[in-house]
């Protein structure tokens, strides 16, 4: 009988990194965000590119693409690709692939050109978007999480204060973050006057679009031991996918994905809620980390970095965290990380459960 | 008169009755036949019980606003509505939920309201497509 405690613990991150620089970028290509991004998560973890053999990404470029351009032939290829939390959910994919054997050393990478779109395909409407949603001016994300938002005030009585302090706050920690684009403090008022783009947004309330990459090494826990850095332990990990159009969505106030990939994480640690002394959230609007806190049962990226699909972040600063290495903005006494991430509008969800202590 | 929105594309065979319907002024739903579920989008399986007969109501055209944005920009180039207009999600009153735009109103957050009554209008863009907006009811 499988149990999902046997998971808990098998597998380790032991190389994190971004790619060389992230902002703005028009002479990188995508392919060479991701390739930055691997190569200086190999370094961190004390790898070489050659160890590789399990080969996870999410977006454009296919897993096999990835190998071509780093020079690896891989005996593990997962390109699932369900929004910005995929690689989130990859963790949980790299632990259950190591613990049995199908490769030894996996690498999730991520590189996107969002700002600049050097090396990026063209996107194609697929049937249910163009067909029920671009006629009528529906496209881009902040058309639809207007809508999540706008139902949540009506239901909740939540108000464009509340939401702009979400930004305010994410702000302070940015500024914090040497890497981030945006570390100027912002006011309540700032964001309430900024332009607006869509109702109850202005763009101060919107994800900041980068060009970035970013890659987790993983390897199993007896190996991490001969790696650089201190060893950071998968304990739990979650996912799930309830919707992809939004009028599929059951309460736009909830998300289901995201309730059920933290119960089974928080099953599979043996942890609760309130166990945690750091939470890293996917937060491309300021009416998603509420919402998604809410889904939890229990917060930080619009000014420091957003490629796009931007998962693998939260994870790198999970880990750096565990690590002790993040400088004026350590969480003293860090012993166990809450990262999880959604994907489209809430659509799908990721979360892991990680410790510096087995 | 020249289009001013994008024309869905692509029109997928499953969802032809709807788009027959519209020319004709009918607002189609897809019904599973064998468990009476209505439901939003067209598909070959009802969601519900995964049976493939699927049948096709003619909705009351009625429903609420459940959701709105008011938008202060076109997101797509070929969208050429002038702002700020309304983007809306209706829930009808044979249940599903489908993206449109309000029309007919101020495109003001402020008189908006959440689970406003409104009704379907039906607006011709070319011989072939007639979309389904909405506007509050009873004007």
């Amino acid at each position: 009988m499988a149990n999902l405690r046997d998971l808990s613990n098998v597998a380790c991150i032991v190389g994190v990194d971004e790619s060389d620089e992230m902002g703005t970028l028009p002479h990188k290509s995508q392919l060479s965000l991701h390739v930055e991004a691997v190569t200086n998560a190999v370094r961190d973890a004390g790898l070489k590119i050659s160890d590789i053999d399990g080969i996870f990404t999410a977006g454009q470029h296919s897993p096999a693409t990835i190998g071509e351009a780093l020079g690896v032939m891989p005996r593990y290829v997962d390109g699932t690709t369900v929004g910005g939390c995929s690689f989130i959910i990859m963790v949980g994919h790299a632990v259950a692939a190591l613990h049995h054997g199908l490769c030894d050393v996996a690498v999730i990478s991520h590189g996107e050109s969002g700002r600049s779109q050097v090396g990026v395909s063209p996107r194609r409407d697929t049937a249910i978007p163009g067909q029920f949603e671009a006629p009528f001016g529906f496209g881009p994300a902040p058309t639809m999480f207007g809508l999540i938002t706008t139902r949540h005030m009506h239901r909740y009585g939540t108000t464009l204060e509340q939401w702009a302090q979400v930004a305010v706050s994410t702000r302070q920690w940015a500024a914090l973050n040497p890497k981030a684009l945006r570390r100027e403090p912002i006011t309540v008022a700032d964001v309430l006057k900024a332009r607006p783009v869509v109702w109850p947004f202005t763009v101060l309330n919107i994800c900041l679009v980068t060009d970035a990459g970013g890659a987790v090494v993983l390897t199993r826990a007896d190996r991490a031991k001969d790696c650089a850095k201190k060893p950071v332990y998968v304990r739990g990990l979650g996912e799930g996918a309830e919707h992809v159009s939004l009028t599929q969505m059951k309460d736009l106030t909830f998300s289901e994905a995201t309730r059920i990939s933290g119960e089974k994480a928080f099953r599979m640690a043996g942890v609760g809620p309130g166990d945690f002394q750091h939470i890293m959230l996917y937060d491309a609007f300021t009416s998603g980390p509420p919402i998604m806190l809410e889904s939890l049962g229990l917060a930080k990226g619009l000014s420091y970095t957003h490629s796009g699909m931007y998962g693998i972040f939260p994870i790198i600063e999970a880990t750096r965290q565990l690590r002790g290495e993040c400088n004026q903005r350590q969480v003293p006494n860090v012993k166990l990380s809450l990262v999880n991430g959604m994907g489209g509008m809430l659509s799908a969800a990721g979360t892991l459960v990680l410790s510096n202590e087995r | 008169m020249e289009i001013d929105r994008p024309l869905p594309n692509p029109m997928t065979p499953e969802a032809k009755p709807f788009w027959d319907g519209l020319r004709e002024q009918k607002l189609m739903l897809p019904k599973c036949q064998a468990c009476g579920h209505v439901f939003w989008y067209p598909r070959v399986a009802c969601p519900k019980c995964h049976t493939r007969g699927i049948g096709w109501i003619q909705a009351s055209g009625r429903g609420t606003l459940h959701a709105f944005e008011v938008g202060y920009q076109a997101f797509n180039k070929a969208f050429k509505v002038e702002p700020p207009y309304v983007l809306a999600m209706i829930e009808l009153a044979e249940g599903p939920r489908m993206l449109s735009n309000l029309i007919n109103v101020e495109a003001d957050p402020r008189t908006l309201k959440c689970d406003m009554p409104v009704e379907v209008v039906f607006s011709k863009l070319t011989d072939e497509v007639t979309l389904p907006l909405f506007q509050p009811a009873g004007r």
